[in-house]
């Protein structure tokens, strides 16, 4: 009976879909022959696919909601595989050492090629896991996160090209200079939330491309910065295989590094601060904690991740100009963040590994490349809502003193 | 212990507070009773920093704090309980405690603290491992006050605790703000519409009207002022 109705549902759906897009899937119009083409064929296929689509859509539905029932009639929750694996001492041990030895011979695996992009994944898994302190931890949206990477990106540039600082003296300037521009973005913003501040910070990061784009004397315009010098090792000069291979492993050391930084802010008082300053603002005042200060602690750290990204960024492709950080790096960033799950440092390398990487192989499809991605998100959101990896945030545990038991202990 | 002089609020061009003269010791339970949009939040407010009023002085054991920021207030021994309970409604139970503590550092001893507040709670202590959203209205108003609680206040803000709980839960509400001051000799500012209880609980009161302190006196007198009782109590 109910599949009937279904079936139902879907012819409804197809028939609707088949009228709307009637116009521009049937009708064809020849204006030089002044002739008008029915192509009725296509009004099939639509019907057909349509159809299927929101059958099989349904299905999905259905399938997560008796899900969710059926945990709540068991009383406990049922662990995913991926929560497992974070939770459980003999999944993730083994997983992790796979994971590092593949990281360690990847280069040595694959190609250069794949190396380079392996480079850029870890880049953006690092501005995704600064994005996170911001976006997933301290419920700032920021639009404009992308201008702390050019930040670290000019930084490096321009020292190299007036001064020819190197690529390790750098990498702490950038750094600072990114946490510097987060204080700056945190001022003005300080009282803002929510959408208002969405569209502030959209404007920054505009801002910041609009005078590296237009200050020739200063960023040399559009026409960019070339030949910035590859990090050095010890003064040995590297072929370029092996500065590749160089800088694939920094970005290692530096990710790992990140991780491990984020991880302990997570859990620290300012990392507590930051979740209570998402839940409630007037709460948090009302605990004496200070809004002022965490909220440009969060910008100041999460841009820091950015500017170091932006650094090495540099050093690898050797030519930057202001067309890399436009409003669009911003937001794949934010998919990032959201789609792995806000606030989980594994989601976010998930995020990234996904975003970067099914562009890359699915060149053969780039022109519907964006399609793909708008697809992917609303799957998402409406099946996993958490992200891919949702955050199991370590909780705060109390434990009664000995001896002190509860009536009911659940 | 808290001394207000000639307060005025405003927000924006909107005059709030209209020359409010407080005066609370140590140990009492004050009340501030008035209707709706009288000042009574405004107040509290004004006092705790978090809308800096524009004229008048605030003392805080002889030490003026108006014009502090509301993290140096509460620092001062200053806690409030938010209208409407405000509580972080993903955070744990226990988490939430933990907030309150958050200005702190005595670890062990707010361990010792959370211990006590379980042993006043109970129902709390069941729900430790509960996000404070999944929690019923009544349940979540004893985490506010909780919540304030673990910061060791010498003075406690309590904003319409009674707010949308049922008659039963308010009554307990009102019975733990009474053992609160008694045990641990903390001074509360009761800021409540339910005048008829907030009477009975406290032992000074305040009556608001329209941004003005109209009248001030013992709770007795004031439960059986005729005024107060036609405007408050519905007698």
């Amino acid at each position: 009976m109910t599949n009937l109705k279904e079936i139902q549902r879907s012819l409804l759906v197809s028939l609707w879909f088949m009228f709307l897009t009637f116009p521009i899937m049937v009708i064809r119009v020849n204006p030089l022959e002044k002739v008008v083409i029915w192509r009725w064929y296509n009004m099939l296929y639509v019907g057909i696919g349509s159809f299927l689509l929101s059958f099989v859509w349904r299905y999905f539905i259905r399938q997560k909601e008796l899900g969710k029932k059926k945990n709540e009639t068991d009383g406990q929750k049922s662990f995913s595989l991926s929560r497992r694996a974070v939770d459980d001492p003999r999944a993730y041990i083994p997983l992790l050492s796979a994971v590092a030895c593949f990281t360690i011979a990847f280069p040595f695996i694959f190609s250069m090629y794949q190396t380079n992009i392996m480079i850029t994944v870890l880049i953006y898994v690092m501005l995704g896991l600064g994005l996170n302190i911001v976006v997933g931890l301290a419920g700032l949206l920021d639009l404009g996160y992308v201008a702390f990477y050019a930040v670290g990106a000019y930084t490096y540039a321009l020292l190299n090209f007036h001064y020819g600082l190197g690529f390790w003296t750098v990498l702490p300037i950038g750094a600072a200079l990114g946490a510097l521009f987060g204080i700056l973005l945190g001022f003005p913003v300080l009282r803002l939330r929510g959408d208002y501040l969405a569209i502030v910070t959209l404007g920054f990061g505009e801002i910041i491309r609009l005078i590296l784009e237009n200050w020739n004397e200063f960023s040399q315009g559009p026409s960019g910065i070339a030949n910035i010098s590859k990090p050095g090792f010890f003064g040995i000069h590297l072929s370029l295989q092996n500065s590749t291979i160089y800088i694939y492993f920094i970005m290692v050391g530096l990710t790992l590094f990140t991780i491990l930084v984020v991880n302990r802010l997570q859990n620290s008082r300012i990392g507590r601060a930051w979740i209570a300053l998402r839940e409630d603002e007037v709460a948090c005042q009302a605990m004496g904690i200070d809004k002022r200060k965490t909220k440009l602690t969060a910008f100041a750290l999460g841009a820091t991740w950015a500017g170091m990204a932006g650094v090495v960024f540099a050093a690898k492709t050797t030519f930057i100009n202001p067309a890399s950080f436009t409003i669009l790096e911003s937001i794949v960033i934010l998919c990032i963040v959201v789609l792995g799950g806000m606030g989980s440092i594994t989601g976010v390398i998930a995020g990234a590994l996904v975003l970067i990487l099914l562009p890359e192989y699915l060149r053969a499809f780039s022109e519907y490349r964006l399609l793909i991605f708008g697809t992917m998100l609303v799957i998402m959101m409406v099946f996993r809502p958490g992200g891919i990896i949702e955050n199991v945030r370590r909780t705060y545990e109390f434990e009664l003193k000995e001896g002190k038991e509860l009536k009911n202990e659940d | 212990m808290l001394k207000i002089v000639g307060l005025n609020s405003y927000y924006g061009n909107i005059h709030v507070l209209k020359d409010v003269n407080i005066d609370i010791s140590e140990g009492e339970i004050i009340t501030l009773i008035g209707a709706n949009g009288a000042g009574k939040t405004t107040t509290l407010m004004s006092i705790s920093g978090l809308v800096p009023p524009r004229s008048g002085e605030i003392y805080f054991e002889g030490k003026p704090i108006q014009g502090m920021v509301p993290d140096k207030i509460v620092s001062l021994g200053i806690c409030q309980v938010p209208e409407g309970r405000r509580i972080f409604p993903y955070l744990t139970v226990t988490e939430n405690l933990d907030m309150g503590a958050f200005l702190r550092k005595d670890k062990r001893v707010v361990k010792n603290d959370m211990e006590h507040i379980f042993d006043l709670f109970p129902l709390l202590a069941e729900r430790r491992r509960q996000a404070g959203g999944t929690l019923s209205g009544g349940e979540q108003q004893m985490l506010a006050i909780s919540r304030a609680l673990m910061a060791r206040p010498r003075l406690l803000f309590l904003d319409e605790p009674s707010l949308g709980l049922a008659p039963l839960v308010i009554k307990q509400i009102f019975e733990i703000i009474t053992k609160i001051n008694k045990e641990s000799n903390t001074t509360i500012f009761l800021v409540e519409q339910n005048a008829n209880l907030a009477l009975k609980t406290a032992h000074r009161g305040y009556v608001m009207e329209n941004g003005r302190i109209t009248l001030s006196d013992s709770a007795e007198n004031l439960f059986s002022n005729e005024a107060v009782k036609k405007a408050y109590l519905g007698l």
